[in-house]
């Protein structure tokens, strides 16, 4: 049976994985994903799922791993939200936004770090006020990856400042579309624009628009990190990636540097720790399969991943040298290497910093003593949050 | 490929780890009453430890890589002063994949003690300097080995010169000063010594077998190792207050402790990957072997020193064991010739497989 499956997998993604990532083939391709049957295979098929079990999903991946596939637009729905409204939505909720989400005809964002509130997201400040039967949001959200793309978003916002920061947060889905959402671009130091940031102003919300219980938005929070947290774990290095362990050993034979007895011995830590990490990944899925699920070590497959990749830019610059600095324009290759370098500094900010994780790694597996906590019993509106500068 | 033991197999680790913790005890060795624990070697080779990957008809117990590592895992953990890694991995493999079936049942049943000589004098494996003469229709072996593992208790050396490979029992035996106060190290010296010759097509490619399978043996050890020390200084920060709190509330020690379980994570997934390679796709057991090493290596050095500064003043101490496994860290990292020249075989064998 999974021979079979992994066969039509395999002959699909063959037959079907476009050469280019423009939002309308990822479009397109998700949509012929979903109608091949290859779409959600682990959500119920009530809501346009497979119901399928978790071999199947890893069958997929491990195909799909062949090949760079142009969804990166979907992951926050497909890896975040959509996980999340299955978790805790209503069965209207799931009937209206799963089914589109899986056809990739609506894409989504998530809608939780502000200017003041980064690393402590229960810190934050955007406003829900309860007029009525609706609510009025009023705020501004940041770092929100394909805003700029995303027909739905899944918003925190404080809708009671009296109690303690995790108590008075509630959960909202919310048309981006709507004339109160403003998104603007903002420049990563790529000097690309995958994030944004976006501005509510008098943005009016349904009752029925709350994800899970009013006051329970730090649950719904967290339930959707857990998700984050695996989807950012189980993410597969690029085929491209020009940091990846093949990659710089194939520049280094480009550059005629593969002989150099310290580049070697470079690559080779590189391939150690890169070995080690997948070799970890993999144990933590058998382990899984075997029923104990990762929790929090995925927070160890985060924070190494991210250590990887700054030895990867140290191993990049043995090897290139100048080049990496310099590069004749019309060179793709030295563009490429840069964007990467680029990139780099991100993987140890997104999604939890580094040091975040330590923190995880070592209250949540090491059962470590916590840190004293000042703001866990405080009103919210009584605490400092955000950055302060004294005059 | 598995990288998650199964049932039996844990079962092995906690009966190991019951023995050792029932009858280990490093401290008669590390003060200088005894060279290896006596008592503790006679019951790993009543339990069949000591020949667990050697064929039954060969009076071994006929188990794979998997199962010795957790055996040898045990063992670096609690620093056990045995000559389990000498004897039951480097000289029995070393017999087995010579072939020999004279000695190799005496060192399975644990009854002799083995060592492998194959260090010459920059520590790097390959043939010692020895010359071997035939004599009255055997061998004479003459000349020294300068870095034999257990080679001060040994009871039978397996040689390795450029004439070939040899077995002896009779040998000089200066012991060395050692780092390492758990395991010992000798200077053998050869002098008209009889000796048996091991014949075999290929002498250099059995010594790159028995490396192989010694770099997962020693990865092991490593593991175990660096599982033991971050499970005490976890321990030790949660018990230890300073300034009012337990240490290990403290983000630069809480974080170093992070570090420490990413690293005995990773080592440990590396190794499950590399005795699993061991036991169902030789073929690839030079990379998986050579990858490993550069990986713990380094990595258990690094961890040792790591815990012991979490320790404080107590783990600088005599009493505490944070420097015995330091010790054993650094000593090890360095068996097969040191890091540059793990990188360097690692480094050619990527360049092989492109």
């Amino acid at each position: 049976m999974s021979g079979e499956f992994r066969d039509a997998v395999r002959s699909w993604l063959a037959d079907n994985v476009p050469g280019d990532e423009e939002l309308e083939t990822a479009k397109r391709f998700q949509a012929a994903l979903c109608d091949a049957g290859l779409a959600g295979l682990t959500w119920p098929e009530e809501y346009g799922g497979r119901g399928l079990s978790a071999d199947e999903q890893q069958i997929f991946d491990q195909e799909a791993a062949r090949y760079d596939l142009p969804t990166s637009v979907f992951r926050i729905g497909m890896g975040m939200c959509g996980p999340t409204i299955l978790d805790l939505g209503t069965h209207e909720q799931k009937s209206r936004h799963i089914p589109p989400l899986l056809r990739g005809e609506e894409i989504w964002c998530q809608l939780f770090s502000e200017p003041g509130a980064g690393s402590d997201v229960a810190s934050l400040q955007t406003r829900a006020v309860r007029d009525g039967d609706e609510w009025v949001i009023n705020g501004q959200k940041v770092w929100t990856t394909v805003a700029h793309l995303a027909d739905f978003g899944a918003l925190l916002a404080r809708t009671d400042p009296d109690v303690p920061k995790h108590q008075g947060l509630t959960m909202f889905l919310i048309d981006m579309h709507d004339p109160a959402v403003t998104v603007r671009p903002l420049k990563d130091m790529t000097g690309r624009a995958p994030f944004n940031e976006v501005y509510f102003e008098n943005l009016r919300l349904p009752a029925d628009a709350v994800l899970g219980q009013v006051g329970q938005g730090w649950l719904a929070a967290v339930t959707m990190l857990g998700h984050e947290r695996v989807s950012i774990g189980g993410f597969v290095r690029k085929r491209r990636d020009p940091l990846a362990h093949a990659n710089l050993a194939e520049t280094a034979r480009r550059y005629g540097r593969d002989r150099d007895p310290v580049v070697r011995a470079e690559l080779a830590k590189l391939y150690a720790a890169e070995r080690a990490l997948a070799l970890f990944n993999t144990r933590l899925r058998q382990e899984a399969e075997a029923g104990s699920p990762p929790g929090a070590r995925g927070s160890v497959a985060k924070l190494a991943g991210a250590l990887l990749g700054q030895q990867a830019v140290g191993v990049a610059s043995t090897i290139g040298g100048p080049r990496v600095a310099a590069w004749d324009p019309d060179d793709p290759a030295g563009a490429e290497l840069a964007l990467a370098i680029n990139q780099i500094p991100s993987s140890s900010i997104a999604g939890g910093t580094d040091q975040i994780q330590r923190n995880i790694i070592g209250d949540r597996i090491l059962g470590l003593p916590r840190e004293p906590v000042v703001d866990r019993d405080v009103p919210f509106r009584d605490l400092r949050v955000g950055t302060q500068r004294t005059a | 490929m598995q990288l998650v033991l199964d049932t039996e197999q844990r079962q092995l680790r906690s009966t190991v780890r019951e023995l050792l913790a029932d009858h280990g005890n490093v401290r008669s060795v590390v003060d200088g009453a005894e060279r290896y624990d006596r008592a503790l070697w006679k019951q790993l080779g009543e339990l069949g430890l000591t020949g667990l990957v050697v064929p039954e008809d060969r009076g071994g117990a006929g188990a794979g890589h998997v199962e010795r590592a957790v055996v040898l895992e045990e063992l670096g953990r609690a620093l056990s002063p045995v000559p389990f890694f000498p004897s039951a991995v480097l000289a029995v493999d070393a017999l087995q994949a010579l072939g020999d079936t004279e000695v190799l049942p005496a060192l399975a049943a644990g009854e002799k003690i083995g060592a492998l000589a194959v260090s010459g004098d920059d520590g790097s494996w390959g043939t010692v300097p020895v010359t071997a003469t035939e004599r009255d229709g055997g061998w004479a072996l003459d000349g020294h080995a300068p870095f034999v593992l257990s080679g001060d208790i040994a009871d039978v050396v397996v040689v390795h010169t450029a004439q070939g490979w040899f077995v002896t029992e009779d040998a000089e035996r200066t012991p060395l000063s050692t780092l390492d106060p758990t395991r010992g190290q000798a200077k053998l010296t050869f002098t008209g010594s009889r000796a048996r010759k091991l014949d075999t097509a290929d002498p250099p490619g059995v010594l790159g077998a028995v490396r192989d399978r010694a770099a997962v043996a020693l990865a092991a050890e490593q593991v175990g190792g660096i599982a033991k020390v971050l499970e005490i200084t976890v321990e030790y920060a949660k018990v230890r207050v300073q300034f009012g709190r337990a240490i290990g509330s403290y983000q630069a020690v809480k974080h170093a402790c992070a570090d420490l379980y990413s690293t005995s994570e990773r080592a440990e997934s590396l190794l499950r990957h590399a005795a699993w390679v061991a036991d169902h796709e030789p073929a690839e057991l030079p990379l998986a072997a050579a990858t490993t090493q550069v990986f713990t290596g380094p990595a258990y050095f690094e961890a040792a020193r790591s815990g012991l500064q979490l320790h404080g003043g107590i783990g600088y101490t005599w009493e505490h064991d944070a420097h015995l496994y330091y010790k054993r860290a650094k000593s090890s990292e360095l068996l097969f010739g040191g890091q540059d020249e793990q990188l360097a075989r690692l480094a050619g064998l990527l360049a092989e497989d492109s």
